[in-house]
């Protein structure tokens, strides 16, 4: 369906998370706390932007403008970007990290379940391959939320603090709009399990930010892109 | 990535002499090596063997961490999507080479922490090429192709190296290193037949990487003491100088092939030898990036200081957390 605008919305949104995220990961990138926290960052990191190329491709095909995932990523501006804010989030210390992984896996795992049974050929196949993916994603991460909400009275306190922060962002994620509200029950269900395991409270309830879905953003994103399509913006139409 | 062995002067001697040795043991394990056996870690060994090993492995171990860090310079500004993919990846393989290369030194008595406070503390060495900075895109290509092209040289011949544990990392190093040589040169060959830009880019990443990647092999073979006994001892195969050699003689026609120019006046191919002569080496300036004294090297070990500092509370809580488990697990 050449120009189909739902679906092309859709796809651009998945690209997007995936593609924000990743590029947010690979921040850590000889930076973590230990080497195999470095390789595991890495690894997400990489499927994210496996993801995102796939993503932004099918993106590119059904818009049917001659844009593939490169010209998607590197040179739209933050008004045309439609991943949750979540995910732009800068990554601040290892337990924010976690927190903002931990609380963006579990829902990317449902929603790619829901994905890889979906009509569009194209959209399921894609969702198929992410979902084992993910699953990797949010056991990692629910893991490490459990370290440290069971570990040391610093790391508990950390891992409160960044749950808190993260916590404003969940929202968006459920926005009846994008059709993801009927997540929202198992999603709680799997958050409050983990926590519970970390001996940690659900945040409180806050008023959720929102926007990113229609292309408003944090100041964050504009520097992430300023980042990462440098290259591209320097040397207009180079090929590497 | 590789270090070639570096050696701090107060620490050449070491006190360690071989005539405090069990001459009985020395002469077996001196036989066994001489009959390329594997040396195991439950074998005896002469002390100055272990020592040698602990110091050649954990500097390479600590170059491919500090080496993750000017590619890792790159990685969220890479042109496209494939190659920020491969540029990741590639500095991930680096880490686990860390992971490899610590866990073959852990089997000789030192433990990973004692060697990474080594390296922050400067007692411990690294490759000196890791301190030079990463302008350009370019030089990620530099990188791979050079770089890497040289460390391939230098490990080849440790697959065969007399520790065991040491040769078998060695042997899954160099599968994944000759595929980074291979994007390495591939990004170069890009680059030179891009736009004027691209390839001025290009000519510039040869012209700065050049050099220090000839000095990876470390001092000529005349200055250098140690060469004799490790190649002796099967813990080096083969000499720096022949090694520098083989690199020069692979290269310069992967360079003139791509259009670039090697920056070197006095290389020239010599038809007798069947092999390049080429310019001298600036050893004073391998001595001073050694010493650390640039800029870059001290950017590098704080990078690693604050990464290992700032991390510190997630170790402990994993250690603390774990102990928790185990012990209501055990009151179960």
């Amino acid at each position: 369906m050449p120009g189909d605008d739902t679906l092309f919305h859709h796809a651009l949104r998945l690209g997007d998370d995936a593609l924000v995220l990743g590029q947010r990961l690979s921040e850590w990138c000889g930076h973590a706390p230990m080497l195999e926290v470095d390789l595991a960052l890495a690894n997400i990191a990489l499927d994210l932007l496996g993801q995102a190329t796939h993503f932004l491709n099918l993106a590119g095909e059904i818009e049917d403008e001659g844009r593939d995932a490169d010209a998607l990523a590197f040179r739209r501006d933050v008004l045309d970007f439609r991943n949750c804010l979540l995910v732009e989030q800068p990554n601040g210390d290892f337990a924010q990290t976690i927190a903002r992984q931990f609380l963006f896996s579990n829902w990317q795992e449902l929603l790619m379940r829901e994905i890889a049974t979906a009509p569009e050929p194209r959209l399921s196949a894609i969702g198929a391959k992410a979902v084992k993916e993910i699953a990797y994603h949010a056991k990692f991460a629910s893991e490490w939320v459990v370290r440290l909400g069971d570990g040391t009275e610093e790391s508990r306190s950390r891992m409160i603090a960044g749950l808190d922060w993260m916590w404003r962002f969940v929202d968006e994620l459920f926005d009846p709009k994008d059709g993801a509200a009927s997540l929202r029950a198992e999603w709680d269900a799997r958050i409050a399990r983990t926590l519970s395991d970390a001996a940690l409270e659900m945040p409180k309830p806050r008023r959720g930010a929102m926007g990113g879905r229609a292309g408003h953003h944090s100041e964050h994103l504009g520097h992430l892109l300023t980042e990462m399509q440098f290259m591209q913006r320097a040397y207009p139409g180079a090929t590497w | 990535m590789y270090t070639t062995e570096l050696k701090d002067k107060n620490q050449k001697s070491a006190g360690l002499s071989l005539a405090d040795e069990d001459p009985e043991k020395l002469a077996a394990f001196e036989a066994r090596v001489a009959a390329d056996d594997f040396i195991e870690p439950k074998d005896w060994m002469p002390e100055a063997y272990r020592k040698t090993l602990v110091r050649q492995i954990s500097q390479h171990a600590h170059s491919e961490i500090v080496g993750m860090l000017p590619e890792g310079n790159w990685i969220t500004r890479a042109p496209n999507l494939r190659r920020k993919a491969i540029l990741l990846a590639k500095v991930q393989d680096e880490g686990g080479h860390g992971l490899y290369l610590y866990a073959a030194a852990e089997t000789l008595g030192t433990s990973r922490e004692e060697m990474i406070e080594a390296l922050h503390s400067g007692k411990a060495k690294y490759s000196t090429i890791f301190n030079y900075p990463t302008l350009t895109w370019a030089d990620i290509g530099a990188i791979g192709w050079l770089v890497d092209g040289a460390a391939i040289m230098n490990q080849v011949p440790l697959q065969r190296t007399s520790y065991g544990p040491y040769a078998r990392a060695m042997v899954r190093i160099c599968k994944e290193e000759s595929f980074h040589q291979r994007q390495g040169y591939e990004i170069m060959c890009v680059l030179a037949a891009g736009t004027p830009e691209q390839k001025r880019m290009a000519q510039d990443a040869l012209d700065r990487w050049w050099w220090p990647s000839l000095m990876m092999f470390g001092p000529p073979d005349d200055k250098s003491p140690n060469t004799a006994q490790s190649v002796r001892w099967r813990i080096k195969r083969e000499t720096n100088d022949e090694l520098r050699q083989r690199f020069v003689d692979t290269t310069v026609p992967q360079a003139e092939a791509i259009g670039l120019r090697v920056p070197d006046a006095a290389l020239k191919w010599n038809e007798a030898r069947g092999a390049y002569d080429f310019g001298e080496i600036d050893w004073e300036e391998f001595y001073a990036v050694v010493r650390g004294e640039g800029p870059v090297a001290k950017d590098r070990n704080h990078a690693r200081i604050r990464a290992w500092e700032d991390g510190a509370w997630v170790r402990e809580a994993a250690a603390v957390h774990a102990n928790k488990r185990a012990m209501r697990m055990a009151a179960e």
